[in-house]
């Protein structure tokens, strides 16, 4: 039998909910609704006047070529940078793992890059990678390769996705390395016993056995690749060169902030929202069937 | 009755509140200096408040210059704006359009009954304000002009003279060619291209960067920045790149990193670099005029200005109007911008501080920092040397960036390149029209 424990009214379980439901209307549902409104105006920066302009601002983005394009970025980007930080995170997990001495110290090590702001993350890989006078830059050349992120877009794309990835490894490496721990010992060293190596331990025990914690981090990681990832982009490309890394988010900010074209910003909001919505729902429909959990 | 009442209290209110001798009147002012500019801007206005009784200057740092134009337009949509706010230059259209946001200068001037004269300021650093029709709309704070730094040192060493005429650009295409012949990595670099090499460039040489009148004439402007003079200009910065003689090395100032190391011979860059080389470079350098393409007739006509302007916002009172008023007429005085001239290497705003700078020997003890000014003031600048006047500038600079660097990277031609970026700015000129209609 079930224990359930059951309120007689109504109005107590709502009291105890309210505080939830005020949040979420105040921060969440109160401010798309506002961009939902805006995105249908042309408004003046200093909201002395609007237009109406009805789907004019979606018209005028979905017509623009760079706005598709950056579409695409955002994908490879998105992509990249969730492959490259979980990647990164699991293989080391995987060997901090297997670590009988000193493991608190890799873990604690590992740990760090975490605490650096997307910002000066940023700047660091900016100052290694400076086209001019960067230490890894210099190296480079000494192997006869001339790096250049400003004027080469895949250079570009491939520093931006680094620096992001890289702070990101650590909350990855942390989530992965308790995974590994909370799988039964037991089982692995049955199949050990039974003549399964390594590899196999790992395909047909670990992997399933970690995957809630490889789908938590999927989404998770897909939501940061996506809203987080402005500061690294802002200092190191600024979106440039030639758009090469301007990712949806990146648009949204240079045209509310920098160009106080307040609609079309609205309107790349709203489009944003749809996105990542049906992202997530996505996820969870199809990824998440094959989850154990 | 009630009413009424309501009225004689309220004006009641306004009597007493307009009495200097009960306290004095605060002037808020939103700037975006840190550091050496920063102190030196508190400097002023502590000097102001020290100066005079009636009114004082609350001064206070909100950003680089766009967070400072974005804290504006926030502030002013929650009814708390300042009553200065200083924008850059970029941003001068998005002011002027904003009718119910501000007071033009020459009102607050007028209205306050203070001692203004338009005539006392430079030309070329006040027409990027000013109305067609002469009337100044916000005030020039710190102004500056591309000029060319030439690293001395570099120049002997390929065994050029150091005082090689660099006065235009074939002369300067010839110098790079024996920088790169004798082994030197770093012939030319610029900062801010699209300033200098392309709205510098087109007032320099008297050709139109956009239509009615660079924008001055009215919001339905667009870009002309794809004619031959910048067409040609970009090309051969374009085919410089690609044989190593023109090192691009970011949008913004990241190559005076490189300049003041001593890697680099030529640097097209603000005046205003004047003491941040100054102070590092361990190499003998000068400064020169821009140089120009001397088969473009009427070049050299003036270059613009960049930098940043002092707004005055809607909706304050009278009392603190007359405040701006003072306030901003300390700022013009000749002492005053003499002072910051010579400190921050910025235009002076006006002749007579100008004149009182040679008077005073500075620019006879500090070779070359008049030649910005000179470059300037020589010629009274037309329709194409006035300034700038285009709606989200700040972006369409974005977009002239990214289609430069394609021309850099040898991905596109320059005429290419140039008519894209018309294109694509226009598209947002059309944007900044219908927001503003």
């Amino acid at each position: 039998m079930e224990k359930r424990v059951t309120f007689k009214g109504i109005w107590l379980p709502l009291l105890l909910v309210l505080p939830q439901l005020v949040i979420t209307a105040v921060f969440f549902f109160y401010p798309a609704g506002q961009a939902v409104y805006q995105s249908l105006f042309i408004p003046d920066p200093f909201g002395l006047s609007m237009q109406w302009v009805g789907l004019g601002n979606f018209e005028y983005l979905l017509g623009n070529a760079y706005y598709r394009a950056s579409f695409v970025t955002t994908a490879i980007f998105s992509i990249a940078v969730t492959v490259v930080s979980m990647g990164v995170a699991l293989y080391l997990a995987v060997l901090a793992d297997r670590l009988i001495k000193g493991s608190g110290v890799y873990r604690t090590l590992l740990i760090w890059p975490y605490a650096v702001a997307p910002a000066v993350a940023g700047v660091l890989w900016l100052f290694m990678f400076n086209t001019r006078v960067g230490v890894i830059t210099w190296y480079l050349g000494v192997l006869g390769y001339d790096w250049n992120h400003v004027l080469n877009g895949e250079e570009a794309m491939g520093l931006v996705v680094v620096a992001s990835a890289w702070g990101r490894i650590s909350y990855n490496f942390l989530f992965f390395l308790a995974g590994l721990q909370a799988i039964p010992r037991s089982v692995i060293e049955a199949a050990a016993i039974d003549g399964a190596r390594f590899w196999t331990r790992f395909r047909t025990i670990v992997w399933p056995l970690l995957s809630p914690t490889t789908f938590f981090l999927l989404v998770v990681n897909i939501v940061y690749a996506f809203f987080e990832t402005f500061g690294v982009i802002h200092t190191i490309t600024g979106g440039g060169p030639q758009q090469a890394t301007t990712i949806l988010v990146y648009k949204v900010f240079s045209d509310g902030f920098v160009s106080q074209d307040l609609g079309s910003s609205a309107a790349q909001s709203v489009i944003l929202l749809v996105i990542v919505g049906a992202l997530t729902i996505l996820q969870f429909k199809y990824i998440e069937r094959r989850v154990h959990y | 009755m009630m009413i009424r009442n309501t009225i004689v209290v309220s004006g009641l209110a306004a009597m007493v509140s307009a009495a200097p001798a009960f306290a004095q009147t605060e002037v808020e002012f939103w700037h975006a200096f840190t550091g050496r500019l920063g102190e030196l801007v508190a400097k002023q206005v502590e000097t102001f408040n020290e100066s005079q009784s009636d009114y004082v200057v609350k001064a206070t740092h909100k950003g680089n210059y766009s967070e400072t134009l974005n804290a504006g337009i926030a502030a002013f949509r929650a009814g708390e704006q300042p009553d200065i706010l200083m924008v850059f230059e970029v941003g001068t259209a998005t002011m002027m359009a904003a009718k119910g946001a501000i007071k033009p200068v020459y009102e607050v001037m007028a209205d306050a009954g203070a001692d203004f004269n338009p005539d006392d300021f430079i030309g070329s650093v006040k027409g990027y304000y000013t109305t067609n029709d002469g009337q100044m709309l916000s005030l020039p704070f710190n102004s500056s002009t591309p000029v060319l730094w030439v690293n001395r040192d570099a120049l002997s060493a390929a065994d050029i003279d150091p005082d090689v005429d660099l006065s235009t650009w074939e002369n300067v295409g010839g110098v790079l060619d024996k920088l790169k012949a004798s082994g030197n990595a770093c012939p030319l670099v610029t900062a801010w291209q699209s300033w200098i090499h392309l709205e510098n460039l087109s007032a320099y040489h008297n050709v139109p960067f956009a239509t009615k009148a660079n924008g001055f004439g009215g919001l339905d402007t667009e870009l002309a920045l794809n004619g031959p003079v910048q067409v040609k200009h970009i090309q051969t910065m374009g085919d410089w790149a690609k044989d190593g003689k023109f090192i691009y090395a970011g949008r913004r100032n990241e190559s005076g990193a490189n300049f003041r190391s001593g890697e680099c011979a030529l640097f097209t860059e603000s005046s205003a670099g004047y003491a941040g080389i100054k102070d590092e470079a361990t190499f003998d350098f000068d400064v020169r005029p821009l140089p120009y393409w001397s088969d473009v007739e009427g070049a050299p006509q003036n270059t613009i200005i960049g930098g940043a302007s002092l707004w005055v916002m809607a909706g304050q009172s009278d009392e603190e109007y007359k405040g701006v008023a003072t306030f901003l007429n300390f700022l013009s005085s000749p002492e005053i911008q003499a002072k910051w001239h010579q400190d921050t290497g910025y235009l002076p705003i006006t002749q007579a501080a100008a004149d009182l700078t040679r008077e005073q020997g500075f620019y006879e003890k500090n070779p070359g920092t008049d030649v910005a000014v000179t470059q300037m003031t020589t010629n009274a600048p037309t329709e194409n040397s006035k300034g700038l006047r285009l709606g989200s500038f700040d972006q369409i600079r974005g977009i002239i960036d990214e289609e430069l660097e394609a021309v850099w990277a040898g991905d596109k031609d320059a005429q290419t390149a140039l008519d894209s970026a018309k294109k694509r700015g226009d598209e947002l000129l059309r944007r900044f029209e219908q927001a503003n209609r």
